[in-house]
C-alpha cells in the first residue's frame, strides 16, 4: 500500500513539475498586469528548441569527434528553451505593451504560433534526422533521477524527496525564490503595484513599461523551460508531435487554482500532476480509464466556479490584469 | 531663449492618438502589414533553403489550381466560416468563447448518436433533419453551461470553455473505446455513417457551403438589424449600461452563447455527415481555435469572415501541397497564420496612433511663437476637460 | 508684485494640445517660495493639464519650466520627484491591496529588501510634524476617502517634496475635513513648503491662498493677490464676463405624491449596509436635493429606485400621473421588486441620469442614434430594430439642446463632457418621465453647460416631474432644491428647507445623524466605499 502511495506521489510530482513551471511563468506575467494566454505556445517553443538545442550540441560535438557532456547538454537545453519562451513572450509584450493590442487575442495567437512553431520544427528536424529527433543517452542521463548519497537512501522519505531529476528541484527553488521576491523585495512590491494599478505605479515613479516587459519576458522564459521539461523528461528526449497540447492551458488554470501564490502553486501542481497520472495507479471498478483524463479539467472548472462564487480581495487576480496601460502623451 | 539645449532631452518618439484616418489609408496600412507578414514568412522559407516565391505560388496553385483542390479548399473553409460566425456572436458580447472545439465535438456526437443508432428507423430527410437538430441543441447546451456560470457568478469563461474542450475530447475517447466502438474493429474507432445519413453534394461539395453562405447573410442581419443584435452590442460595450437600459444581461449572455454553441454544433454535424462520415478525436481539427482568428481578423464582420475563412483554408490546403513538394511540414500553415495575425494585430496600432518624433513640429508649437495667445481655438466640440476625463478613464 | 521672494517654480509659454484640442496655449505660472498659490478656472480650463506637466504626467508641446531658477525637463513622475515636486492627484493613485506604508515606499530606490519598520517610523514622524493621523500598517481598501488623501500627502512628503501640488483636494471632503486639511497645508507652508492648490470653489480660494492664478479656456488670464480680490471679481476673470451666479428656483407647484420610499434598507454583497431605513416622499413638480459626502449611499439609493439594486427590505411605491382627469387617481404600485425592464414594461417612465455617464448611461463606442434608442429600442413588434425614429429624435435633441457634434453618427465617446451630458439628459427627458433622477449632473461641466442643465431641470419641474437631484456642491444644492435631504452613512440625517438652514448646519448633518449611536463604525464603512 505504502509503495503504491509513494509511487503515486512521485509520479504526481514528476507530472506536476512542467505545470508548476508554466504556472510560475504565468504568475510572474500576470502579477505585472499582462494576462498572457500564450503559455501553451511558449511551452511548445521551449519544448522544441530545448530538444533541438541539445540535439545540435550532441551532433556538433560528435561530428568533431568529442564525447558530449550531459551536464552541458542540459544547460544548453535550459538556456535555449528559456530564450525561446522569452522570445515568444517578447512578441506578446511588444504587441500588447508597445502596440497596445488586445491581450486575449495576442495570447491566443501566440498559442497558435507557438504550437505551429513546435510541431513545424519538430517535424522538420525529424525529417532531416530521418524519422524523428531524439537526444542521445548522455543527455537523457542528465535528466534522469538524481542519486544523492545518504539522502536518497533514507527509506521512503529518500524516495519521496530526494530521487527526482534536477528540474524538479529547480522548479521548487524557483517557486520559493518568487515567493521571496513578491513578499520581501522592493522590486516585487513595485511589480505588484504595476499589476494592480499601473497608473498609480506610474505616478509613484515606477517605469511601468520596463517592469511589464521584464516580467512578461522572464515569465515567458520560465514557461519555455516548462515546455523543455515535457520534451526532455516526460517524453524522454524524443520529439512527440503535439506533446505539450493541453499542458499550457492547465498551467494557466493552475495560476487561478494557486490564487497567484508561487508557494500554493507547488501544492496545486502536485495535485494536478496526481490527477493526470492517477489512472495508472488507482483503478475504480466500473470507471473507464478515459474518464480519468477528464478529472484535471473538471477539477479546474470546479475551482473556477468556486473562486468566482466566493470572491476575495487578497487572493484575486491583479486588478490591472488584462488591461493595457499608457500614459497617453509619452 | 526658445529651444534651449534641454529640448534635446525630449522623448525620441511620442505616440499621439489620431483624430481620424481615411478608410483608404487604413486599408493600405493593413495591406502593407500583410505583405510584411508574407515577407517574414518568406524569410523563414528562405532559411529552410527554398525560394519563397515558388513556395507561395505552389500554395496558391495547390489550393486553387484544379476543380479537385478548389473543392477541398472550400470544404476546409465551410467549418471555419460557420464556427467563426458562431464565435463572433460571443466575441461581440466580449465573451471569450474559446470552446469552439468542444462545441463542435458535442455537436458531432449528438448527430452521431442518431446517425449510428437511429438510421434504420428514420427516412433520409428526417434522419438528416434530426441529426442537424440534435447537433444544434447539443452544441447550444454545451455553450450554455459556461454562460450560465458567467451570468450567475461572473465565472471566467475563457478557461471554462477551454476546459470543456478537453472534457469533450475525453468523451470521444471514451465512446470510441467502449460503447460506440465499431463492431469487429480491433482499433478503438467508431463505425462509418450509413450512406443515408450523408449529405448530398451540390456542385461537388456537400450542401454545407450553401448553408454557410445563408448564415453569413443571416448573421449580418442579426448583428446589425435586430433588437437582439443591438442587445449583444450593448452588453459587450458595458454590462452596466445594458442593465440600466432594462436588459436582462444574464439572459442575453445565455441566449447568445446558446446560439454561438449551436453554430459550432452545426459545424460538428457538417464535419461528421458531410466530410468525415465517422467521429474520431480529430473531428474538430483545430477549427474552434483557428475560427477565433478568422472572426477577429474580420473584425466580426460576417462578409469579412467569408473572405478570411477562404483565405485561411487556402493556407491550410496550400501547406499540404508544399509538404508533398518541398517536404516543408504542414504545420507551416499555423506558423504562417500566426505570423500574419501578429502583423495584422500590430498594424492596428498605426491606424489608431501617429508617432511624433523628437524635433518635428507639433501643433502647439506651430500656433505658438509669440506670446499673443491669439491662437486660442479651444473649440466646444471637444473641450480640454473632455480629454482629461477620457484619459483618467483610460488609465483607471 | 513682490519681486524679492525667490520663485520655486516658473513655467513660461507652455503649449499643450491633445489632438485638435488645445488644452494650454501660452500659459505661464509662477510659484513663490513658501506660498500657497490657488490655481482657479472652470472645468476644462486646462488647470490639471498644466500641473500634470509639472508632475511629469504630460510632456509639454512647447515651453520652458524652471525650478528654483534652473531650466529643467520633466519627462516622468520620477523626474518630478528628483526636483522635489510632488502631486496629490484628484483620483488617488494608491494600490488598495497594499498597506499605507507599502504605498508610500512604492517606486523608491534603496536596498533590495523593504524595511517596513523604518518606513513606519518615518511615516509616524511626518504625521506628527504636520498634524496627521495614520496607521501605516493598514490596507488602503479599509480606509476612508480622507485617510487615503492623508496617505497621498505623506507619500509625497516622504519623497522629500518641497513643492506640493494638490488637484481639487476638497472635492471629496466634508467641510470639517476640509478645515483639517487646510490646517495641515498652513503647517506645511510655515515649514517652508511651496504649494499649488487647484480648485474651483471660490470661498476656499479666499480662505487658504496667498495668491490666485486664473486660467480660462486654456489661456492664462491673471495672477492676483488674494487679499486684494473678492468672489465677484474672481468669477468674472474665470468666466470672462460678469455673470449672475444665482440659480433660479421657481416656486414648487405642490403637486401630488409621486414616489414614496418606506424603510428602505440595502445590504451589498460584502454584507455592508449601504442604505439603512431610508424613508421619504417625492412630489410632482419639485426638486428634491440629496446631499452627503461621497459614498454615503447616494448611488445605492438611485439604483434601488430605478431597479438596478434590489433593496434588502422596505418598499418603493410609484403613483403614476393621470393625464385623464375624469378618471380616478391611479393606484399606487410597488416597484421595489422590479428590474428596470419590468418597470418600463409597466409603462412607468423612470428617467435616470447616472453618475457614470459613459459607463452606465451611454455606450461610448456607439453613435448618438444608437445611444438615443437605448431606452426605447424594444418598441415596435418583430425582431428588427427601428432606427428611423431614434435618428429623428437624435436630430431634434442636437438642435434643441445645442449639442455640438459633426453628425448623429458620431460616437458619443468623442463628444465633450457637456455634450455627452446633454445627449444623456436629453434622451431621458424625451421619454416624458414621471420621475427624473440626476446624479452629479454638472460634474466636469463648464459654467455655461451647468446652467443649461439647471434650466432643463427647472423646466421638468415646471412640467410636473418629480426631480431628485443628487449633488456634491452644497452651494448649488441649496440654491436649486425645494427640499434638501441629507444622507450620512446610508441613513437620512434630516430633510430640511434649504432656505431656512445654513451651509454649516447641513455640513454637520452630513457627518452626523442626530440621535444615532455607533455611528462612527457605520460611516467609516460607508465612506470606505467611496470611489
Amino acid at each position: 500500500m505504502i509503495d503504491i502511495v509513494t509511487a503515486l506521489l512521485m509520479a504526481a510530482v514528476l507530472a506536476g513539475t512542467p505545470l508548476l513551471l508554466g504556472a510560475l511563468g504565468e504568475i510572474l506575467t500576470e502579477k505585472s498586469g499582462n494576462l498572457n494566454l500564450g503559455v501553451e505556445g511558449m511551452m511548445f517553443m521551449g519544448a522544441i528548441t530545448g530538444l533541438i538545442g541539445s540535439y545540435c550540441y550532441e551532433q556538433a560535438l560528435t561530428a568533431a569527434g568529442i564525447v558530449p557532456n550531459g551536464v552541458i547538454s542540459a544547460l544548453v537545453a535550459l538556456t535555449v528553451s528559456f530564450l525561446a519562451g522569452a522570445f515568444g513572450a517578447l512578441i506578446y509584450a511588444f504587441l500588447t505593451i508597445t502596440l497596445r493590442a488586445n491581450q486575449n487575442v495576442t495570447g491566443l495567437i501566440l498559442t497558435i504560433f507557438g504550437t505551429g512553431f513546435g510541431n513545424f520544427f519538430g517535424e522538420y528536424f525529424g525529417l532531416a534526422a530521418g524519422g524523428y529527433v531524439a537526444v542521445s543517452s548522455v543527455t537523457k542521463a542528465a535528466f534522469s533521477p538524481l542519486h544523492i548519497p545518504l539522502l536518497s537512501e533514507i527509506p521512503i522519505l529518500g524516495k519521496l524527496l530526494f530521487q527526482y531529476n534536477w528540474m524538479v528541484y529547480f522548479a521548487i527553488a524557483l517557486a520559493l525564490g518568487m515567493f521571496w521576491f513578491f513578499r520581501v523585495s522592493r522590486f516585487g512590491l513595485n511589480l505588484r503595484a504595476v499589476g494592480e494599478d499601473p497608473a498609480a505605479a506610474d505616478a509613484a515613479g515606477i517605469n511601468v513599461s520596463r517592469y511589464r516587459y521584464l516580467a512578461t519576458v522572464i515569465g515567458g522564459g520560465i514557461c519555455g523551460i516548462g515546455g523543455m521539461y515535457m520534451s526532455m523528461v516526460t517524453t524522454s528526449g524524443v520529439w512527440v508531435h503535439g506533446c505539450v497540447t493541453g499542458y499550457g492551458w492547465l498551467a494557466v488554470a493552475l495560476v487561478i487554482f494557486a490564487t497567484w501564490s508561487p508557494l500554493r502553486g507547488i501544492l496545486v501542481a502536485i495535485i494536478f500532476g496526481g490527477l493526470m497520472i492517477m489512472r495508472m495507479y488507482v483503478s475504480i471498478p466500473g470507471l473507464p480509464a478515459q474518464i480519468y483524463d477528464m478529472v484535471p479539467y473538471v477539477a479546474t472548472i470546479l475551482v473556477l466556479i468556486i473562486t468566482s462564487v466566493r470572491q476575495s480581495k487578497e487572493h484575486a487576480m491583479p486588478a490591472g490584469c488584462g488591461l493595457n496601460y499608457f500614459r497617453e502623451e509619452r | 531663449m526658445s529651444v534651449p539645449a534641454r529640448q534635446k532631452r525630449e522623448p525620441l518618439v511620442r505616440m499621439v492618438k489620431r483624430d481620424d484616418i481615411s478608410s483608404r489609408r487604413a486599408w493600405s496600412y493593413r495591406a502593407l502589414a500583410f505583405v510584411a507578414a508574407l515577407a517574414t514568412g518568406g524569410l523563414l522559407i528562405l532559411i529552410l533553403g527554398h525560394n519563397p516565391l515558388f513556395v507561395y505560388r505552389d500554395m496558391v496553385v495547390g489550393s486553387w489550381g484544379s476543380p479537385t483542390v478548389i473543392k477541398e479548399t472550400i470544404k476546409l473553409a465551410i467549418p471555419l466560416l460557420i464556427c467563426a460566425l458562431g464565435l463572433a456572436l460571443a466575441f461581440k458580447m466580449k465573451f471569450w468563447n474559446i470552446g469552439g472545439e468542444g462545441q463542435i465535438i458535442v455537436g458531432a456526437l449528438a448527430a452521431g448518436y442518431f446517425g449510428f443508432f437511429m438510421a434504420d428507423f428514420l427516412s433520409r430527410p428526417l434522419l438528416i433533419a434530426v441529426m442537424l437538430l440534435a447537433a444544434i441543441v447539443a452544441g447550444g447546451i454545451y455553450g450554455l453551461i459556461p454562460a450560465f456560470f458567467k451570468a450567475k457568478w461572473n465565472t471566467n469563461e475563457t478557461l471554462f470553455t477551454l476546459m470543456l474542450n478537453y472534457v469533450a475530447l475525453a468523451v470521444i475517447k471514451y465512446l470510441m473505446n467502449g460503447p460506440w466502438k465499431a463492431p469487429g474493429s480491433s482499433f478503438p474507432k467508431m463505425p462509418m455513417l450509413v450512406p443515408g445519413g450523408r449529405l448530398t453534394q451540390i456542385l461537388g461539395v456537400h450542401w454545407g457551403w450553401i448553408l454557410a453562405l445563408v448564415l453569413v447573410l443571416v448573421a449580418w442581419f442579426y448583428f446589425n438589424r435586430t433588437k437582439q443584435g443591438y442587445e449583444i452590442s450593448v452588453v459587450g460595450a458595458s454590462e452596466n449600461t445594458a442593465r440600466y437600459a432594462g436588459m436582462n444581461v444574464g439572459r442575453v449572455i445565455m441566449r447568445t452563447m446558446f446560439l454561438s454553441g449551436a453554430l459550432c454544433g452545426i459545424v460538428g454535424f457538417l464535419q461528421f455527415s458531410g466530410a468525415d462520415y465517422t467521429i474520431a478525436e480529430g473531428i474538430a481539427g483545430g477549427v474552434g481555435f483557428t475560427a477565433i482568428t478568422v472572426a477577429w481578423l474580420a473584425k466580426m464582420n460576417p462578409f469579412g469572415m467569408l473572405a478570411v475563412s477562404v483565405f485561411i483554408a487556402m493556407l491550410e490546403r496550400g501547406s499540404n501541397t508544399i509538404q508533398t513538394i518541398y517536404k516543408i511540414p504542414a504545420s507551416a500553415s499555423s506558423l504562417l497564420i500566426g505570423i500574419i495575425l501578429f502583423f495584422m494585430l500590430g498594424c492596428e496600432f498605426f491606424i489608431t496612433y501617429r508617432l511624433v518624433f523628437r524635433g518635428s513640429a507639433s501643433p502647439g508649437r506651430a500656433g505658438g511663437g509669440g506670446g499673443d495667445g491669439g491662437a486660442s481655438t479651444s473649440s466646444d466640440s471637444a473641450s480640454p476637460g473632455q480629454t482629461d476625463r477620457q484619459k483618467r478613464e483610460e488609465s483607471a | 508684485m513682490n519681486e524679492d521672494v525667490p520663485l520655486a517654480v516658473s513655467m513660461e509659454h507652455i503649449y499643450k494640445s491633445f489632438g485638435r484640442v488645445r488644452a494650454n496655449v501660452d500659459v505661464r505660472l509662477q510659484l513663490r517660495q513658501g506660498e500657497i498659490l490657488a490655481l482657479l478656472g472652470e472645468n476644462g480650463s486646462g488647470k490639471t493639464t498644466l500641473v500634470n506637466m509639472l508632475s511629469g504626467v504630460y510632456f509639454p508641446d512647447h515651453g520652458e519650466i524652471y525650478v528654483q531658477g534652473r531650466p529643467v525637463t520633466i519627462r516622468s513622475p520620477r523626474d518630478a520627484f528628483d526636483l522635489r515636486i510632488g502631486m496629490i492627484h484628484q483620483h488617488f493613485k494608491l494600490i488598495p491591496v497594499l498597506t499605507a506604508a507599502e504605498n508610500i515606499a512604492l517606486g523608491l530606490s534603496g536596498s533590495v529588501t523593504l524595511n517596513r519598520k523604518s518606513i513606519h517610523a518615518e511615516v509616524a514622524r511626518l504625521a506628527e510634524r504636520y498634524g496627521f493621523e495614520l496607521d501605516p500598517a493598514r490596507k488602503i481598501y479599509d480606509m476612508s476617502v480622507s485617510e487615503k488623501q492623508t496617505v497621498e500627502i505623506i507619500k509625497v512628503l516622504y519623497r522629500g517634496a518641497d513643492i506640493l501640488i494638490l488637484d481639487e483636494p476638497t472635492a471629496v471632503l466634508t467641510p470639517l475635513e476640509t478645515e483639517k486639511l487646510f490646517a495641515v497645508l498652513r503647517n506645511m507652508k510655515a515649514d517652508g513648503k511651496s504649494i499649488i492648490i487647484i480648485t474651483h470653489k471660490l470661498h476656499e480660494v479666499l480662505a487658504i491662498s496667498d495668491r490666485v492664478e486664473i486660467l480660462r479656456k486654456g489661456e492664462f488670464i491673471a495672477t492676483v493677490e488674494t487679499a486684494t480680490t473678492n468672489q465677484a471679481r474672481l468669477t468674472e476673470m474665470m468666466v470672462g464676463r460678469p455673470i449672475n451666479l444665482m440659480i433660479e428656483r421657481p416656486e414648487a407647484s405642490g403637486g401630488p405624491e409621486r414616489l414614496e420610499l418606506n424603510a428602505l434598507t440595502c445590504v451589498d454583497h460584502e454584507g455592508v449596509t449601504t442604505l439603512d431605513d431610508v424613508s421619504f416622499t417625492v412630489y410632482a413638480g419639485e426638486i428634491l436635493g440629496i446631499a452627503g459626502i461621497a459614498g454615503s449611499g447616494q448611488r445605492e439609493l438611485c439604483e434601488a429606485i430605478v431597479g438596478l439594486n434590489p433593496p434588502t427590505s422596505g418598499s418603493i411605491s410609484y403613483s403614476p400621473p393621470h393625464p385623464d382627469l375624469a378618471k380616478t387617481p391611479c393606484e399606487k404600485e410597488r416597484i421595489d421588486r422590479l428590474s428596470p425592464g419590468a418597470i418600463a414594461r409597466r409603462g412607468i417612465s423612470m428617467a435616470f441620469v447616472p453618475e457614470d455617464r459613459l459607463g452606465m448611461g451611454l455606450v461610448a463606442s456607439m453613435d448618438i442614434t444608437d445611444n438615443v434608442m437605448l431606452r426605447g429600442y424594444r418598441k415596435g413588434k418583430g425582431p428588427f430594430v427601428d432606427r428611423v425614429r431614434p435618428k429623428a429624435l437624435a436630430e431634434r435633441l442636437i438642435e434643441e439642446l445645442e449639442i455640438v457634434t459633426p453628425s448623429t453618427s458620431t460616437s458619443v465617446g468623442r463628444l465633450s463632457g457637456g455634450n455627452v451630458q446633454k445627449v444623456l439628459l436629453g434622451r431621458e427627458i424625451a421619454q416624458e418621465p414621471g420621475v427624473l433622477i440626476v446624479a452629479y449632473p454638472v460634474r466636469g461641466l463648464d459654467i455655461n453647460s451647468s446652467y443649461k442643465i439647471y434650466d432643463l431641470l427647472n423646466e421638468q419641474k415646471a412640467r410636473g416631474v418629480a426631480v431628485v437631484f443628487i449633488g456634491e456642491d452644497l452651494d448649488v444644492l441649496m440654491e436649486i432644491s425645494d427640499r434638501l435631504l441629507v444622507l450620512c452613512g446610508g441613513r437620512i440625517s434630516g430633510i430640511v428647507d434649504p432656505r431656512a438652514v445654513t451651509k454649516e448646519e447641513v455640513g454637520l448633518m452630513m457627518v452626523h445623524v442626530a440621535g444615532a449611536e455607533g455611528l462612527d463604525s457605520e460611516t467609516g464603512s460607508a465612506t470606505g466605499e467611496a470611489a
